[in-house]
């Protein structure tokens, strides 16, 4: 017995003892039935060759570890990120767990959420009832400013009409006449998280913009100075919301934060639960209309919202996640430009020290070779920032990333000398990644918590940067953009390396010559 | 100590029954009626615990339970390690619950295991238009070309499945058949079905009887010698190993474990379940279906037990060995003697620290019930519980054998009412999931997540009970809850924390 009240043994180390390796080994050959320890060897190196490769990338059916999740959970992302807000997404109540569950692993924190919880009858005569009463209890128990409607695959698929059904309940008394039910169909079997992030997004602004589904007024847009900012489906929502309001006011910017949920998903423990937490305020949200231009840090998150906001007079601007100097450079002047302010001396400071930074670590991270995978936007800002850290981003993967995205990417890597044997790859999940870490090896590898399954198979470090990240904490709380969210990835990233060149040489008497105490 | 332990029972039920009035007045009428049927406090001596059960979530209520493709995929399916689970539908099901479970096993991952691999048929709108059987069978044939070495594959609806007319069962039929008999399940447990994930355990279990024990002839030799010691682990999913500590002591009683479902299981376990002489059964509420139907077709007894915390584990250890001869029951005692000194050293050294404290659990499955001795071996008391996706069996259970007279009871609760009774009944402990965690910390009521085990455990055991016993320890008395207010906030308890 190996356990004791003294040491306490957790699960990886109990059952490495003699006793458990024993009972398990006995399990396998008696009763499992298992496979001959050379054939699954076999097929072990089979799965690493080209020829397995090109099978794993003929597939057409099979999806395997995607790196996407679904539309609504996009849509519930953004719609705490409003004042007041409950989501309350329309159809199975399972879907409703796991988009909690999935917010809460990552940003461990509390996710507060709704669901219609349809069932069989639901499926047979429509979820119009279910709507009726969860609207009304939703508003009683929860006292929300506003209650953002979104869908899961089940009530799409039986064709449920989101504005007649909230029509009929306001009719029904279930909340007032006026209380703010924007709404947003989130099919699941369409696009992934980020598309439900935009439609969520779209339907909020359309409800405050083009008169609550034909219940007021449209607003008439009377320009001002102000600048809206939408961050899109982001993990670091909660830094980097933070450093760009940081920056807005270094500039002394007026702005509004659009689906701002930086507060809500990092409330401080102090023996009060806040269920709500900042976000933007449904004033701002309304008065949105009037500014001056929009920005958005994420193309590929707000397809459909920026054209519904270009169409209401505003200039729009998006970028692809930007990391690093030269794609920071790019946001604050276009800031400046939109805004007429100047660049104030201290963000030129903090751009200087990233720089620094830059130079002095440069010998280790040039011609180092990389796959990112992540959403599309993630994954150009961070082959942006490798190209111009002298690192190679060869492969480059976005399971939710499409054609016109592999196109922008190529382009990118056309605009480098570093980017010359870099490939993007749309629609593509971690199982073809297996096949290019076996078959065209690089260094590191960046990703999300999944990315570790890789990291185990082929060696290849992982850098966990993305959503979800489960198995590390509190890393969300700070910024990857803005200069000072460039120094945070770039010692991320060599932190990894500096680990790994230890690692390989920590063997005592024989590698260790090269432990070397400064590096 | 807790407000509650310093109050009589009388006190207590009053108190409780006050909350349950108070919670029950921010809901709709309609919606409060409905509600009130789902909390009670326990009068000792009842056969029940006096609410309603396995009845439809509330819309809008933000209840914490699951779905029937959870049920499945998650709880029972999932963990089969040989076979190849397919999410079928859209991506997010399969990509939520993706290794979020813990299911702890033993293989190569990607060549003969795959439990933590997410297999999906990420439908998009075309093959909600045109259905996707043909991707199905697609995917069936990719599955063999790249995974040569899996042992059989199951189809785990999504909700669309269901609602498109997709035939999966003939699907199923015609690729077992052109792939020499392979085991080919389909599984109906759209998210739609039933009430919560409870639905899904009974349509999986059904799976397997209809899918996997039809097709094994029962004249058919197993692939071991039969004894006369054999039984069949059922209900353990071996979260963080519980299934390894609880096995071991089995083993170690002279019983041989020929199966365990699904933790660590295997296809070829399933096939030689019906050769049990005997199944033991630790979720009876996700597993009772298929112990009845081996009872009812194979003659084989199944008997509930509980390993988590000592008092439960030798009143088990002692009900199983009932089963068979004196060779086990000796085997029983010796184990429990074995253990006993492991026992004393951890009551010894964390029951000090946990005397008198008071824990509210919220959890699904078993746990409501189950994890009561565990506390109480640590001294401490279970003032409030609920059950997730319970049904009336489960109470009458919990009411027989495990809680106290007034205790808080809460069924399917809703995030509303826990947040009020753990704010009114003030526990040392909450014990529920991750959706919750952060919600109690958050009030600075310490927290541990009962069905993860908070990425802990194995809990199970002997072994397990070490670790239950360190873990409620240090979540307890961790000094992180002695700061969760600003000094120059909270002026009177800061001075009371001073003078402790």
């Amino acid at each position: 017995m190996a356990q004791s009240a003294e040491h306490v043994l957790d699960h990886f180390e109990l059952f490495r003892g003699p006793e458990y390796q024993q009972m398990l080994a006995n399990k396998k050959k008696m009763f499992e039935n298992p496979r001959d320890p050379a054939e699954v060897e076999r097929i072990r190196e089979w799965a690493k060759t080209p020829e397995y490769r090109e099978k794993n990338f003929a597939r057409e059916a099979l999806t395997i570890n995607p790196a996407k999740a679904c539309q609504p959970l996009g849509a519930v992302f953004a719609s705490v990120g409003f004042e007041g807000t409950l989501p309350f997404v329309h159809g199975s109540q399972g879907c409703v767990a796991y988009y909690r569950s999935h917010l809460s692993r990552h940003f461990k924190e509390p996710s507060s959420c709704v669901s219609s919880s349809m069932t069989e009858d639901a499926a047979v005569f429509g979820g119009l009832n279910n709507m009726i009463d969860g609207l009304a209890n939703s508003y009683n128990m929860y006292k929300p400013k506003m209650i953002a409607v979104s869908t899961t695959c089940m009530a799409e698929v039986i064709g449920d009409d989101l504005n007649a059904f909230i029509k009929t309940s306001k009719e029904k008394g279930s909340v007032p006449a006026d209380f703010d039910v924007p709404f947003a169909h989130t099919p699941a079997f369409v696009g992934s998280h980020v598309t439900g992030y935009d439609n969520a997004l779209k339907g909020i602004l359309e409800h405050f913009w083009d008169g609550k589904a034909g219940t007021t007024p449209k607003l008439e847009r009377v320009p001002n100075e102000k600048i809206n900012f939408i961050g899109g489906f982001d993990g670091y929502t909660v830094g980097n919301i933070r450093e760009i309001k940081r920056i807005f006011e270094l500039m002394a910017i007026q702005y509004t934060v659009l689906a701002d949920n930086s507060d809500v998903f990092d409330t401080p423990t102090d023996g009060e639960f806040r269920m709500y937490d900042g976000g933007t305020t449904l004033e701002d949200a309304a008065k949105a209309v009037h500014a001056k231009a929009t920005i958005s840090m994420q193309q590929w998150c707000t397809e459909k919202t920026l054209p519904f906001i270009a169409h209401h007079g505003h200039e729009v601007v998006a970028f692809n996640y930007p990391v690093g100097v030269s794609a920071t450079d790019e946001f604050l002047v276009a800031l400046s430009r939109i805004t007429g302010k100047d660049i104030p001396e201290e963000l030129a400071r903090e751009r200087g020290r990233l720089v620094d930074a830059m130079a002095d670590s440069s010998a280790h991270i040039h011609g180092k070779k990389f796959a990112i995978y992540g959403d599309p936007d993630l994954c150009y800002g961070l082959a942006a920032f490798l190209l111009e850290l002298g690192a190679e981003p060869i492969h480059v993967l976005s399971t939710n990333g499409n054609k016109d995205w592999e196109a922008k990417m190529q382009t990118l890597f056309a605009s480098s000398p570093f980017g010359q044997n870099c490939h993007a790859y749309p629609g593509r999940d971690l199982w073809h990644m297996r096949s290019l870490l076996f078959t065209e090896p690089v260094d590191f590898l960046i990703g999300n918590t999944y990315g570790k399954y890789l990291e185990r198979d082929t060696g290849v470090p992982l850098i966990r940067i993305g959503f979800p990240i489960f198995d590390r904490h509190h890393h969300h709380r700070s910024p990857v953009w803005g200069y000072q969210g460039g120094m945070n990835v770039l010692v991320k990233i060599l932190d990894k390396i500096f680990d790994e060149i230890d690692k390989k040489t920590n063997v005592l008497g024989e590698t260790d010559y090269s432990f070397d105490i400064i590096r | 100590m807790s407000l509650a332990t310093t109050q009589s029972i009388a006190e207590i039920k009053a108190r409780n029954k006050e909350l349950i009035e108070e919670v029950l007045k921010i809901y709709p009428e309609k919606t409060a009626k409905r509600r009130a049927k789902h909390l009670n406090v326990h009068e000792a001596g009842k056969s029940d615990c006096g609410v309603k059960s396995n009845l439809k979530s509330i819309p809008g209520v933000m209840t914490i339970r699951g779905c029937a493709y959870a049920g499945s995929k998650g709880v029972v399916w999932g963990p089969i390690k040989d076979m190849i689970h397919i999410s079928h539908g859209p991506v997010g099901c399969g990509q939520y619950s993706w290794g979020s479970r813990r299911n702890y096993y033993v293989g190569t991952t990607g060549i003969d295991s795959f439990v933590t691999l997410q297999f999906t048929s990420d439908f998009q709108e075309k093959d909600i238009v045109f259905g996707g059987d043909k991707k199905l069978v697609k995917i069936i044939d990719e599955i063999q070309e790249l995974f040569p070495l899996n042992n059989g594959i199951t189809i785990q609806s999504e909700c669309p499945i269901g609602l498109i007319g997709d035939d999966i069962e003939a699907v199923s039929r015609s690729k077992s058949k052109e792939y020499g008999g392979k085991t080919i399940v389909p599984v109906r447990c759209e998210g739609f079905r039933g009430v919560s994930q409870s639905l899904g355990h009974h349509i999986a279990n059904d799976a397997v009887r209809d899918w996997v024990f039809d097709k094994v002839s029962p004249e058919g030799k197993p692939t071991f010698e039969p004894t006369p010691y054999d039984v069949a682990i059922i209900g353990d999913y071996n979260i963080g190993g519980d299934a390894w500590s609880s096995r071991i002591l089995l083993e170690e009683m002279g019983l041989r474990v020929i199966a365990q479902w699904s933790g660590d299981g295997s296809l070829a376990e399933l096939e030689a379940t019906p050769k049990a002489k005997l199944n033991v059964l630790h979720c009876y509420r996700s597993m009772n279906y298929i112990s009845r139907h081996m009872e009812e077709k194979f003659g084989i007894p199944w008997c509930e037990y509980n390993f988590f915390g000592p008092s439960k584990i030798v009143e088990s250890l002692r009900k199983i060995a009932g089963f068979f001869d004196d060779k086990i029951k000796e085997g029983a005692e010796r184990v429990i003697a074995k253990y006993q000194p492991l026992v004393d050293a951890v009551v010894a050294k964390y029951r000090p620290r946990l005397e008198g404290k008071s824990v509210m659990l919220f959890v699904g499955g078993l746990r409501p019930r189950h994890v009561i001795g565990a506390y109480e071996d640590l001294g401490m008391e279970v003032v409030g519980t609920g059950y997730e996706f319970g049904h009336n069996d489960d109470y009458q259970r919990t009411a027989q054998h495990y809680v106290k007279d007034g205790t808080l009871i809460y069924d399917d609760v809703t995030g509303y009412e826990f947040e009020r009774f753990v704010e009114k009944v003030q526990p040392d402990l909450v014990g529920s999931g991750i959706k919750e965690k952060y919600v109690f910390q958050k009030m600075g009521v310490p927290f541990r997540q009962m069905h993860s085990w908070d990425y802990s455990g194995p809990y199970h055991g002997y072994d397990g009970f070490a670790i239950f016993a360190r873990d409620m320890d240090m979540a307890i008395n961790s000094p992180i809850w002695k700061r969760t207010k600003a000094p120059w906030k909270d002026v009177q308890k800061a001075k009371l924390l001073a003078a402790e």
